[in-house]
């Protein structure tokens, strides 16, 4: 029972965790690429490495917290115009290999001894190098706090402060979208990702709408990579295929294109994903070793995610009819 | 989706033979003040190619566009009469959908200069030709399917300050134009018969009721100059009559409509003036009635020296068609 109650408060514990939000704001900025535009970015972690370590960077050669926020946000929208300028005017598929050779490049040259005086290499940058503006922003007094069977240190990493920070600025993401997809805009983006050349003989410049998605979606991104290191430490190989490949898993389980889906999605997906770790570590010790434990519920999340797209595209919040047509 | 094509035509055409015949046609003809000035001042004009026209909105020089070593449009010069219903017309690959692909900026020609009212526009994009007036349709209707089909009407609108970023922040900034374009919109789906599907998904529509949206969605724009490309195709023949009424309401409001058409009874009930294409190159032009008389046009459509009229009711029957192809093979 006792072990039960911890898997379940572990569980819990990941609605709110800051890698939780950071996920959803990963699968929002996706959404805005994917789910409204049509643009097909399968290198969301490029994104988010670039948004880390413009960040943890700016931090560390003595920003203040929020030019360092502005830095993260510029290097994710530098990325998005640098891969947007010469892909946006050839068909999708361009911009697919594109942003999924980019995110690696980021990566590797992350990884390289070259730059590694301001990139630490591959060993990356320790939290501590870059935390202290942030943390000193809290408001919060010292000590712990205790929410229903949640608790948390006030201050530091993994802490109150780091949840609220990240959740807030998750909602002030999901404002936006709802005021900009709600809009004539958005209907743009929508018809682009139905027909971009039927919007461009009704007078539209389609190669600007999807500059601007791209780089909303991108700047999402890469805030939500600085979200993402908050708590941790920037490892370039933490921020690799897998992890872009859980921001769309997340995205179509909570429905693509809709408001709240990334949100919901990213919940979803942590609860379940720890609660299948922890469960699985607990039930199968005597069967087979933790790391196994891990590689099986990578599996399983696969498996999840060719589930989704089969047998409920639409995710858990889209709506059925949409994608009752063929679309071509 | 591509069964909307062409090929569906002729099966049309043969099951619904009665529909189409040139009484009820006939009969849709506005005979208005504009439609006989347009033909008076046409009248005028010698039927012949490449003739300069009183009024030209638009005019080609020397447009050619090749795939790999086949010529697909090769027009020395054209001019449309502003303010007219010309119809484009021509057998299966003559070019036509070519050729308004390359005015209207949707493809790039080998060599050719054209302009609209006065303006150069041969390397202008897509869009900024659409803003400037020149809105078109496509041969393969494009539908936007997930939006519903008042969304598609209104996405149509120009200027809506809500289009900007961040414009699209302040609703107030643009409430008030959404609720004109809407008012216009139901006006313009209600004359397409389309207002109690103004809330349907557009995906949901059928492959005619589509090729009335798009044209209703062209309309949207305010153009100056409409291209359709065989807005006819799939439509049924009463609707057919309608729109040809529509077409010529457009002509009326000083619109210039020049049309791709399959459909020799529509051509000719409606146009104020003919452009016969075949194998990229212009080979006629003129007022209907000439025209589909003109040898060059019955050699372009079913091959040497028949001496039959195109708009001819007895091309609709099967075994007359069927025996022309016999004949055709022998030579
Ligand atoms: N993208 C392309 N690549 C190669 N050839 C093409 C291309 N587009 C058109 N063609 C060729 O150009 C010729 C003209 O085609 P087009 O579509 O303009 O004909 P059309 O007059 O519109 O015919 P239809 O009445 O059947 O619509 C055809 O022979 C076609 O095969
Ligand atoms: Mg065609």
């Amino acid at each position: 029972m006792d072990e039960l109650s911890r898997i379940l408060i572990q569980a819990l514990g990941q609605l709110i965790a800051p890698a939780t939000a950071a996920y959803a704001l990963a699968a929002i900025g996706l959404n805005l690429h994917f789910g409204y535009t049509g643009l097909l970015n399968i290198g969301q972690a490029g994104f988010m490495l670039m948004g880390a370590y413009g960040f943890a960077i700016a931090t560390i050669e003595g920003a203040p917290f929020w030019l360092a926020f502005l830095v993260s946000a510029g290097a994710g929208a530098l990325l998005a115009l640098l891969l947007g300028i010469p892909t946006l005017k050839l068909r999708g598929d361009y911009l697919a290999i594109v942003t999924i050779s980019a995110a690696e490049i980021i990566r590797f040259a992350g990884r390289s001894t070259l730059w590694a005086d301001y990139t630490g290499g591959a060993s990356g940058l320790a939290g501590s190098t870059y935390k202290g503006p942030f943390q000193a922003l809290s408001p919060l007094p010292d000590g712990r706090t205790t929410i229903g069977p949640l608790e948390y240190l006030n201050n530091g990493s993994d802490s109150w402060w780091t949840r609220i920070f990240a959740w807030s600025v998750v909602l002030v993401a999901v404002l936006l979208v709802w005021l900009i997809t709600r809009s004539p805009w958005g209907r743009v983006l929508k018809g682009i990702r139905e027909d971009e050349d039927a919007v461009r003989a009704l007078g539209k410049n389609v190669f600007a709408y999807k500059m601007q998605a791209l780089v909303l979606g991108g700047v999402a991104g890469s805030l939500a990579g600085l979200l993402f290191v908050l708590p941790i430490s920037v490892a370039p190989d933490n921020m690799g295929r897998t992890l872009t490949f859980f921001v769309w898993t997340v995205m179509l389980l909570g429905g693509a294109a809709t408001l709240f889906g990334p949100v919901l999605g990213a919940m979803l997906f942590f609860f379940v994903y720890m609660l299948l770790r922890t469960g699985m570590r607990a039930g199968l010790a005597d069967v087979m070793p933790a790391q196994n434990v891990e590689h099986l519920a990578g599996l399983m999340v696969g498996v999840a995610l060719m589930c989704i797209v089969i047998f409920r595209p639409q995710g858990i919040l889209g709506n059925k009819k949409e994608l009752a047509f063929d679309v071509r | 989706m591509s069964a909307e094509n062409t090929t569906e035509k002729p099966a049309e055409n043969t099951t619904e033979p009665v529909e189409l015949d040139d009484e009820t046609l006939a009969a849709t003809v506005v005979d208005s003040e504009t439609a006989r000035q347009v033909t008076e001042t046409l009248a005028g004009v010698e039927p012949k190619v490449g003739v300069a026209k009183p009024d030209p909105i638009l005019r080609a020089t020397g447009v050619q566009r090749r795939f790999g070593g086949m010529t697909a449009v090769d027009v020395d010069h054209l001019e449309v009469q502003r303010g007219a219903i010309t119809a484009l017309i021509g057998p299966n690959g003559a070019g036509k959908t070519t050729f308004f692909n390359l005015l209207t900026g949707f493809d790039k020609p080998n060599q050719g200069t054209w302009e609209f009212e006065g303006k150069q526009i041969a390397r202008t994009s897509a869009a900024k030709l659409a803003r400037s007036g020149m809105v078109r349709t496509f041969q393969l209707t494009k539908a936007l399917s997930r939006l519903t089909v008042l969304q598609n009407m209104l996405l149509a609108a120009p200027d809506n300050p809500g289009e900007n970023l961040f414009g699209a922040l302040f609703r107030p900034l643009w409430s008030g134009v959404e609720k004109r374009n809407t008012e216009k919109a139901l006006e313009i789906l209600e004359r397409f018969n389309l207002a109690q599907k103004k809330d349907d998904f557009a995906g949901s529509l059928s492959g005619g009721q589509r090729k009335l949206l798009e044209m209703a969605r062209a309309l949207m724009t305010d153009p100056a100059m409409i291209m359709l490309d065989e807005p006819m195709a799939g439509v049924n023949p009463a609707l057919v009559q309608s729109l040809l009424g529509h077409i010529q309401a457009l002509r009326d409001d000083g619109m210039t409509v020049l049309f791709v058409e399959h459909d020799m009874h529509a051509v000719r009930h409606i146009s104020d003036w003919v452009v016969v294409m075949a194998e990229g190159r212009i080979v006629a032009e003129g007022p209907p009635t000439s025209v589909m008389q003109d040898q060059a046009v019955v050699d372009a459509y079913l091959g040497a020296h028949h001496d039959t009229d195109l708009g001819d009711d007895s091309l609709l029957d099967p075994a007359v068609l069927a025996r022309l192809e016999a004949e055709e093979e022998k030579r």
